[in-house]
């Protein structure tokens, strides 16, 4: 991906949280979790209420006149130099990489491009940005994570989750088969070709099943209900969480 | 949903149910993705190679109709025949022709995709003349009566048991031998001779060099070598992007093509073909030809995204790592060029009405991208094609765009517009969800539930917890 990922030299006093609509409407607790992890460090957390959706599914669908409707919705809601927290590698890569291809020609480009450069993944500020450091009170467990394709391949943010987790004493992280692969989401891909999608969810299933961690954190919301939905469905005992609140949850003291 | 749309599901489900299927691609898939990582243990210096490697394609596209006159002069001068074709069917005839001329019985074929592009085998069958393959791949899915489901690994889909029981079946006098290499010796026996018998050779091009008119053909079982060589008339066919620039422009491509592909350093065999027999010399072919295909490639490249397209230097290695090729195999895609390649090449030769569907078939996890050693944004692309396929604007410079859009579709999204356009209209969708406490399971979300529980909208919304928490504004 073309967009450079400049890190602030001085820790930002307030972020911007796009929440995502997939953590709005099924995830609130990633949300809440996400938020109180940044306001710890002391950051003052804002959050637009009058954002909806990054408009992505439409995007990727071809649609891109009602995608780039929605996005320039979002990108008037987030004015001035503070940084946009995203907990989703997906909707950070669509607002930081695809708003600069919607936008390209559009009189609206320049402030476009100004927020692109703003927006972060969650792990990714965490890590670069506020430098954080946790303090684990957790009892001892196994975590496996899955980084989302987009998280991995278009923000470059993989090794952030794993610093995160691997910052807690008392979890082991525990790595399986075919840890890359996609884990068949892909948004409208899911329902367009429910059989291969299920497919892929089902061997990544296996395979993460296969290294027995006790919990299963991601960064994503699609993917983590995805796989998630398919270890509920035939009864997994792994339970799947957003990584914020692994964080939070073993950190609360 | 159209006919072709259907019919691509139809071979996607019978595809998913095959466990001989899933079992072969899986392991050769795992197989070569190994193969490849094991080949570029610095990432440093894999970044730096696909530059390159970007660079000489793309410099090359910059300048194509230059560098193909530049490939025809020289050529010229080496005693290649130049030929162009507008079309498949132009290319056959040519082929034809040349046969014809030499009064050919029989041709003998090195691996080439344009020639399946072409369907050539059926055209020549047709006017009376044997064309048979010679790479082994190529060999087997030919004696299958089946088409190629990999472009480097054609009969990939097939294990060793499959392809013992077929030549036990097929092949006069050889029985049940269940082991690679004896089933090698024994097709390479056979095609020995047709070699010597054949009356034309027909192979493909990796790189054709516009500075001095060489072919650059690159194999790993000597067919290539021996198709060129043996029969006293050669017929090279390639499409036009194939073309670079100078003779350095191929050293790159030549480290990343094998390792990208199947994880060699090199390949057995690189034929640098710069003409026919000259006088005094012991071997080679009387006559040289060389077949330029376009087949669409002019329309591609007058577009500066979808000409990225014809950066690609068939390695495969978007197929080898892509989680729904891995799944479904080469032949539920129905087109010659499967997986990513596949699915961005094929809409914008063949048409949105016959294949605009392609696209829809990737999660987007952009494991093509990463791996494509000429750096094609293939994620990007099938992101465009998406949009080319159900365009509305009658101006899609992609053949027969728009093609996919339907009525129900195009009104979904823009309900999905109004909703999220509006904060107001969302908030009730949202809320309104959160009080019905969950959707019913129709439609989509039946695909969905088949195999997964199905997500219950949360008590409360985002929304609503960060203004009691007092963060929203
Ligand atoms: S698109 Fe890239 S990865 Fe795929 S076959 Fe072509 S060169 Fe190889």
């Amino acid at each position: 991906m073309e967009a450079e990922h400049a890190y602030p030299g001085q820790r930002p006093r307030q972020v911007y949280l796009f929440g995502t609509c997939l953590v709005d409407l099924f995830f609130p607790e990633a949300g809440v979790d996400t938020v109180s992890l940044l306001e710890r460090e002391g950051v003052k957390v804002i959050y637009p209420k009058d954002q909806t959706c990054c408009g992505q599914p439409a995007y990727n669908s071809g649609y891109h006149d009602e995608a780039r409707i929605v996005a320039r919705q979002q990108v008037r809601l987030f004015p001035g130099d503070a940084p946009v927290v995203v907990p989703s590698g997906s909707c950070a890569s669509m607002m930081k990489h695809h708003y600069l291809d919607l936008f390209r020609g559009e009189p609206d480009f320049a402030d476009v491009e100004a927020l692109s450069r703003r927006v972060y993944e969650l792990t990714e500020f965490l890590v670069r940005v506020l430098n954080v450091r946790l303090n684990d009170l957790g009892a001892p467990e196994k975590v496996a994570i899955h980084t989302a394709c987009h998280a991995r391949r278009e923000m470059g943010v993989a090794g952030d989750a794993d610093a995160l987790v691997d910052q807690l004493a008392n979890v082991e992280r525990v790595g399986f088969t075919r840890q890359t692969e996609c884990c068949g989401f892909g948004g409208t891909f899911a329902v367009k070709h429910g059989p291969i999608s299920a497919a892929m969810v089902s061997e990544k299933v296996d395979c993460i099943e296969a290294a027995a961690p006790d919990r299963l954190v991601g960064g994503d919301c699609g993917c983590l209900m995805n796989i998630g939905g398919h270890m509920r469905h035939r009864g997994s005992p792994v339970k799947v969480q957003h990584i914020a609140s692994l964080l939070w949850e073993r950190t609360d003291g | 949903m159209d006919k072709p749309t259907r019919q691509f599901h139809v071979r996607i489900q019978e595809a998913l149910n095959d466990p001989q299927i899933r079992a072969n691609f899986r392991r050769a898939m795992d197989g070569l993705m190994t193969k490849r990582a094991n080949m570029f243990p610095d990432p440093v210096e894999l970044e730096r190679l696909r530059d390159l490697g970007a660079a000489v394609r793309r410099n090359a596209l910059a300048q194509l109709p230059e560098l193909l006159e530049r490939l025809e002069a020289k050529c010229a001068e080496n005693g290649i025949t130049v030929h162009w074709a507008e079309s498949v069917d132009e290319a056959n005839r040519i082929v034809l022709d040349i046969c014809r001329r030499h009064s050919a019985k029989s041709v003998i074929k090195g691996k080439s995709m344009v020639s399946e592009e072409m369907e050539l085998n059926h055209y020549l069958g047709e006017f009376g003349i044997e064309a048979l393959e010679a790479d082994l791949g190529e060999y087997i899915v030919q004696l299958a009566g089946q088409l190629p489901s990999h472009i480097v690994m054609p009969a990939i889909h097939m294990n060793t048991r499959q392809i013992a029981e077929l030549f036990a079946e097929k092949l006069e006098g050889v029985g049940y031998i269940e082991d690679a290499e004896e089933l090698t010796k024994v097709a390479r026996e056979i095609l020995r001779h047709k070699f010597f018998d054949a009356d034309v050779g027909v192979s493909g091009v990796n790189f054709a060099v516009a500075e001095t008119g060489s072919l650059v053909l690159i194999e790993n079982e000597g067919n290539g070598r021996l198709t060129t060589t043996a029969p006293p008339v050669h017929v090279a066919v390639t499409g036009i992007e194939k073309v670079v620039e100078n003779l350095e422009d191929v050293t790159p491509l030549l480290s990343l093509l094998p390792r990208s592909a199947t994880g060699q350093n090199v390949t057995t065999y690189v034929n640098m073909i710069s003409g026919p027999r000259r006088d005094g010399e012991r071997d080679g072919p009387q006559e040289v030809h060389l077949l330029l295909l376009d087949n669409g490639r002019t329309r591609i490249h007058a577009d500066p995204e979808l000409r990225q397209t014809l950066q690609c230097i068939r390695c495969s290695a978007c197929m080898n790592h892509c989680p729904v090729y891995a799944r479904i195999g080469g032949h539920a895609y129905g087109t010659v060029y499967p997986g990513p390649i596949g699915e961005i090449l094929m809409p914008q030769i063949l048409g949105c009405e016959e294949v605009g569907a392609l696209p829809g078939a990737s999660s987007l996890c952009g494991a093509c991208g990463e791996v494509c050693p000429v750096r094609i944004p293939i994620p990007k692309m099938l992101v465009r094609l998406r949009k080319e396929a159900v365009d509305n604007t009658g101006a899609s410079p992609v053949k027969g765009g728009g093609a996919q859009r339907s009525f129900g579709e195009a009104a979904t999204w823009k309900g999905w517009e109004k909703v999220h356009a509006s904060p107001a209209l969302y908030r009730l969708a949202t809320r309104t969800a959160t009080a019905m406490g969950g959707l019913p399971a129709l439609g989509p979300l039946k695909t969905w539930a088949s195999v997964r529980e199905v997500p219950k909208p949360a008590a409360k919304t985002l929304h609503q917890r960060l203004e009691e928490r007092g963060n929203s504004r």
